[in-house]
Parts: structure tokens; sequence; C-alpha cells
């Protein structure tokens, strides 16, 4: 299916069940049971699933074909935002133009820093990209405040009169795609289920599944073989007298642009943004759920993007009194103590339980959590289907 | 004339900071050959060991007083710390306000100890990893570190000040014959400079003058070499592991007066010092010092007025610009080893 095998049509087709039925599969409990704060499938977390998706799939084709880690990829999403927001601010309030606009602003951003960081590999690398990110964090909230909005940001106004848009004198603009509102969301109602389908969750996922697709055709390609020849030895792919550079070059414009798309798409949802989404941290965050759902793997950062956005969504929302609840059936000394025990890993604490959880993968599972699930997909049985299967079997603890 | 000199010396204090975390950074990095970016939680560590030191010595009773009343007429909850007791009011107070000195004696051996465990649990089973991986667990080491300070400490700095001998500031001006008041610099920030001076000056006397680092340094030439001929050189190399982790621990220690000490410190100084190993040269002790003071210097007149207004915007950018463009025309940054991370 359109020039993919067998095995890669399978994982796309299953990707994009498990896109499209999200609302159901991310609210299994049913509303007002004791397990509804583990539900995921509300609008906001479900467009930051697949936004942060999209974000680390870019990153990984870098990171994970050439092995070339870049610590500022932050800053070609919040260039990808900025270019968004001013094209719904100036032009039009259809996401379409500003999506666009997003991509051709971060690609040519990164054509930039790529130029000049891929002068230079390993630690080097990292850091100049780091310096680069650092500095148009910097930058966006010191001196380009004109375009950047500094501290407070950009965000759509009543007085913003965006050319192709009739609004009124007072009305705030709202992102839509040909007239359909972004934030309109239809609930279904089942017994005591209640699920959302939501427009922008769904423009969203459209977009995670062309990037999917577009990095698995990246992926196969022989220029995929070749930022994979980069990476176990760059050395003697220089001596066969090949130059890598425009290759390496072009894998990190696309895994900016693909940064700028996601930043493009945040922006298409909730309209507005700040310098903090380029803060090296955010970079580091990507990084995070990159390794964390296993490097090099198609799968793999859709996975960790959605685990760690749904940890700091979740994870932070438990709170002594729900531990309390839990641990109820048991005697009153050893409850306080389980809660005690407990306490500093939830609720504002999420980021330990983060912190530990991928100091154990990097250690003990290099390939992330695909390498985990083709482990355990071995134990059990023959480990031939271990590819396709782990996509279903860790879906399920990641959602 | 005053402001350049005032910004030279306001420069010197940051630099110092840096070339302490940088001086470490690169112990850890020739010796070893492992990229830490957990160092800035040592150096965060440290810091929170003068603060625990603090709260340690203030331990207090309460007990009511009948003779004196609070504001509603009843009869006051009065706090005395326990050495107020032991050493009298007086003594007792003076040594709960030199906390933060003595928090080098108490922060050396807890230092030690950080470093000792971490390249024993940690780092040891990551040597022959990539260097992208040893940045990966370090980096989330980094972040479990620094939640942990986060759970015990809060999120709000807390202010661990200075013995009251040192809160005033110097005259420089009238020193130097300039106009007095025109160059003013605070104690402390001389005393930081001071300490790190010696510090450093002792690191390197340490490895130039004792059987110990001449065995080190022969160890990060030729590390094989030194191993053939009998010498145990991964015991040595722990222990300059636990004597990075002390440098940047009490470097830590005493910036809690200029700065309240936060669960983030370290994450922002740990990328700037790594861009100043970086540009001093991976694995160069002089140039991770040099380098050090040298942006620190560069930072503080990029702050000045007439500059800004001149370029809008270069305070912010001048350490990253600089690093570029060191790292694109000078390979081995300002005093680099040949061959060590040259690509």
């Amino acid at each position: 299916m359109f020039g993919l095998n067998s095995k890669d049509s399978t994982l796309l087709i299953l990707v994009a069940v498990l896109a499209l039925f999200a609302p159901f599969i991310l609210n299994p409990f049913p509303e007002g049971s004791a397990l509804a704060q583990f539900n995921a499938g509300y609008p906001d977390l479900m467009q930051r699933f697949v936004i942060f998706g999209i974000f680390a799939i870019g990153f990984n084709i870098l990171f994970g074909l050439t092995g070339y880690l870049s610590f500022g990829h932050a800053a070609f999403l919040g260039v990808g935002s900025y270019a968004a927001i001013w094209m719904m601010k100036l032009l039009t309030l259809n996401v379409i133009p500003a999506i666009i606009m997003a991509i051709i602003f971060a690609g040519i951003f990164a054509l930039v820093v790529g130029f000049i960081s891929l002068r230079r590999s390993g630690i080097y690398f990292s850091i100049l990209t780091l310096a680069f990110a650092q500095m148009s964090y910097a930058l966006a909230y010191s001196v380009l405040t004109p375009i950047t909005g500094g501290e407070t940001g950009l965000q759509l106004k009543a007085t913003d009169t965006p050319l192709l848009s009739n609004l009124g004198p007072t009305e705030i603009g709202r992102a839509n795609l040909f007239g359909l509102d972004m934030r309109t969301s239809y609930e279904l109602e089942l017994g005591t289920w209640l699920f959302t389908f939501n427009t922008g969750y769904y423009i969203a996922a459209v977009c995670m599944l062309i990037g999917f697709y577009v990095s698995i055709r990246i992926f196969r390609s022989p220029f995929g073989m070749m930022l994979r020849a980069v990476k176990s030895n760059q050395q003697r792919l220089n001596y066969t007298g090949l130059n890598s550079k425009p290759y390496t070059l072009a894998a990190f414009v696309i895994s900016g642009m693909y940064a700028g798309l996601a930043g493009g798409l945040m922006v298409a949802m909730d309209t507005q943004v700040g310098p903090e989404r380029m803060f090296w941290t955010a970079s580091g965050e990507v990084v995070l759920m990159t390794i964390l759902g296993g490097v090099g793997t198609l799968i793999g950062p859709v996975l960790g993007a959605g685990m760690i956005k749904y940890m700091e969504n979740i994870i932070s929302k438990i709170n002594d009194n729900i531990l309390h609840q839990w641990f109820a059936f048991m005697p009153d000394g050893i409850e306080d103590f389980l809660v005690t025990i407990i306490h500093p890993f939830i609720g504002k604490g999420w980021h330990l339980t983060l912190g530990i959880i991928f100091m154990l993968v990097v250690i003990f599972l290099p390939g992330g959590l695909v390498e985990g699930g083709q482990r355990i997909g071995r134990m059990f049985g023959s480990g031939k289907k271990a590819d396709a299967d782990t996509g279903a079997a860790d879906t399920k603890p990641a959602e | 004339m005053e402001a350049i000199i005032l910004q030279i010396l306001n420069g010197l204090d940051k630099g110092s900071a840096y070339a302490l975390i940088a001086l470490g950074l690169t112990l850890i990095f020739g010796t070893l050959g492992v990229v830490n970016f957990a160092h800035g939680a040592i150096f965060m560590i440290g810091a929170f060991c003068a603060v625990t030191l603090q709260r340690m010595l203030s331990a207090s009773k309460s007990f009511i007083d009948e003779t004196q009343t609070d504001f509603l007429g009843n009869p006051k909850k009065v706090e005395v710390p326990y050495l107020h007791d032991w050493f009298g009011p007086e003594v007792g107070q003076s040594i709960i306000e030199w906390s933060v000195p003595l928090a080098i004696l108490f922060a050396i051996p807890i230092m030690m100890f950080v470093g000792y465990a971490m390249e024993r649990g940690l780092i040891k089973h990551f040597y022959k990893r990539p260097h992208a991986d040893q940045i990966l667990v370090t980096f989330g080491l980094a972040i479990v570190l620094q939640e942990v300070i986060k759970a015990f400490y809060g999120a709000n700095p807390i202010p661990t000040p200075a013995p009251p001998a040192f809160t005033g500031a110097f005259d420089f001006g009238a020193l130097l014959g300039f106009d007095p008041n025109t160059i003013i610099y605070p104690y402390w920030r001389l005393i930081y400079f001071a300490f790190a001076a010696l510090v450093i000056t002792s690191v390197f006397a340490f490895l130039q003058f004792t059987t110990f680092g001449m065995v080190v340094r022969a160890g990060m030439a030729d590390r094989e070499t030194v191993g053939l001929l009998g010498i145990d050189i991964d015991k040595r190399f722990t222990m300059m592991f636990a004597i990075a982790a002390v440098v940047a621990g009490l470097a830590g220690v005493m910036y809690t007066p200029i700065n309240s000490p936060n669960y983030h410190m370290g994450m922002d100084f740990l990328v700037l010092s790594f861009v100043v190993v970086v540009v001093g040269g991976m694995g160069s002790l002089p140039g991770a010092v040099l380098a050090g003071f040298l942006l620190g210097v560069l930072e503080s007149f990029a702050s000045m007025a007439v500059v800004i207004d001149l370029v809008p915007g270069i305070n912010q950018i001048i350490i990253y610009l600089v690093a570029i463009v060191i790292l694109l025309t000078r390979p081995r940054g300002l005093m680099g080893r040949r061959g060590v991370m040259e690509d």
C-alpha cells in the first residue's frame, strides 16, 4: 500500500486505527467511576499526544538515523509557532496556511542552524545546537519582543484583522479549517461512558499519519540507508568518496520541518505561543520521548511522546486523598506509610518518576519501550512477529 | 576607566563559578572520558549542603515564656536555638551566622561521598557506551537529583546570608585613586573570587606536585600504559571524580549568599558550564579555567548600557555567540589538546 511492504502497511494501518479510535481507547473507564481520572480521552490531552508524536517522529529522523544528538530542536518548534500565529493574525484564520508557513519557516531556520552546526559532530554538535536554541530563546524573550510578544507571548486578540476573514469589530478570531472551528467537539454518550470527538484532534491526527507515513518512506529509502551509514561509520563513508554533509543537512532540515509542523499545530489548537516553548528543557523533553519510546524505531517516538504526556497529565493529578482511597483496605499504619512513600512520586513530583523511568530505560533498555515489547514478545512464543506486535503490545501501557 | 574596572570585577565572581564547575567537568572528562550532564546537579547539592547546615545549626527548642506576651496578650512562644544554650547566646549566634563558611567543612565529606557513589554506582557502567548514552543517563540523573531536592526543600529559593562581617561592600575607587563610590564591590564576591582562586590553585598543585597527581596525569595521557605498569588507575580516577564533585560542591556552597539556592540552579549553570568547557577545549584544565573567567568577564561587559545600546540583546547571547565562533574557527577550543574529541 502506498509503496510500503506488507509489514509497514500493517504498522501504518494499526497506527491509523489507533488514532481514529483514540477517543474510545483512551476512555476505558466510565464517567464518575474511581478510575475515571485515568481517562486520557479529552481533546486537550489527545491533541498533545499526536502533536508531540509528530515532534518526536521528526527528531527521530535526525537522531535515530544519523546519531546526531540535537539539544536545540525546541527552537524550530518555537519558530513554527510564531510563524503560524502571525499568519493567523495577518492573513486568515484558516489553519492550513498557518501550518504551511510554520513548516516553511522552521525549515529555513533549520537550514541555517544545520548548515553551521553540522560542521562539527558529536558533543560539539549538541553544544552548537543548544547554543543556537538558547540564543533564539533569549532573543525571543528580549530584543525581538515586537515580533514575539516577549514574556507574554502572542495570542489572537480582538484587534487583529486577518485579511481574508470577516470578523466583527470586537470578535476574537477562532482557528478553523474552512469554517470548521477547531474547538468543536461531538460528544457521544453510551451508557455511563462519555466519548469526545474533537475536530482539532482529528486534524492533528491526520497530520501525524501523514508525518508517520513520510517517516516510514524515509526509513526505507536509499536516503535513509545513507543516513544509517552516517551513524555507523561516517569516516568510512567519507573515505569512499561520498560527501555526507548534504544528507545529514537534509535530515536536519526535515526534522526541523516536523518540529515546525508540530509548532504550527499547537498554535492551531490553542492560538497562543510564548518563548518558553523554545527553552532548552523543551528540547530535552523531545530527547526523553524519543529515547523512552525507542530510538531509531518507527513507532517508538510516538509511544514515548504518548507516555510522557500521559504521565505529565495523569500522574500529576493524583494526590494524597486518592492514594488514601486506594489503600483504604489496608490497616491504617501501613496505609499511611505507603502514602508517605509514594507521595514524592506523584502530583508535582511526576518529574521524579519520569527521571527514574528514563534512567532505568537508558541503563537497562537502550532500545526503549519497543525493545521491551520485543523482549516480552520473544518470551511468549515466536520472535518473528515481534515488530508488528510491539506496536499493539506497547500501545496499551503508553496510553 | 572606572566602568571598565567595575565590569571586570563584576565578571570575576560569575566567572569564578563557571571556572570551578568547568574545572570539575574537565577533570571528569579528562580522566574518565565521561560527559557528565549531572555536574550542575552536583553544584546544586553543594549549595543545599549549606542550606542543610544552616538549618541544623539553627535547630531550636520552643517553649512558652511567661514573662513576655505576644500581640494578643497571651504568653509568648519563644524559639531558642540549641546552640545558644550550649555556647551562650553570643557565640551561638555567631556560629549560626557563620554557617556558610562552616558548610565548606560540612560539604567536603558529603560531596566526596556523592561523587564516589555516583561513579561507582552508575557512571562506571557507562565507560564503554557511546557519549550520547552518557549524556542521556547523566541528564536523567540530573532530573532525579533536582526533583529529590525539590521534594525535600520545596521549590522556592532559600535565602542563606553571608556572615555579617562580610555583608558590606569594598570601595575599590578609593583604593585605586578614583573618586570614592565609583567602584564598589561586595565583600562576599571578593571572597568568592579569592576562594575560587584558592581551590583552583590547590587542584593544580595537587595534580602537579603529589605522586597521586602525577599518576593521574600519566593516566590522562595514556591510560593503558599506566595500567600495564601495575597501577590501579581506575581507583585513582574514581578519586578524581570525587574531587571534581567536591570542587563543584564547594562552588555551590560559597555561591549561596550571592544567589539564594533553588532546585533548578544546577540546570541553569549546566548549559553555560558546558559551553565554557568546549570553549576552553575538552580535557584541558587551564583552558576550562581561562574560558570560565573570560566568558564571565565578557558577559558582564556585554551587559553595560553602552554596549546594549549599540547591539541590543547582546548581553543575553554573548556567551553562545562566542562559543559558536570559537567552535567553528578553533575545533579544539582555546587550549584543547591535539586529538582529544576533535570531531
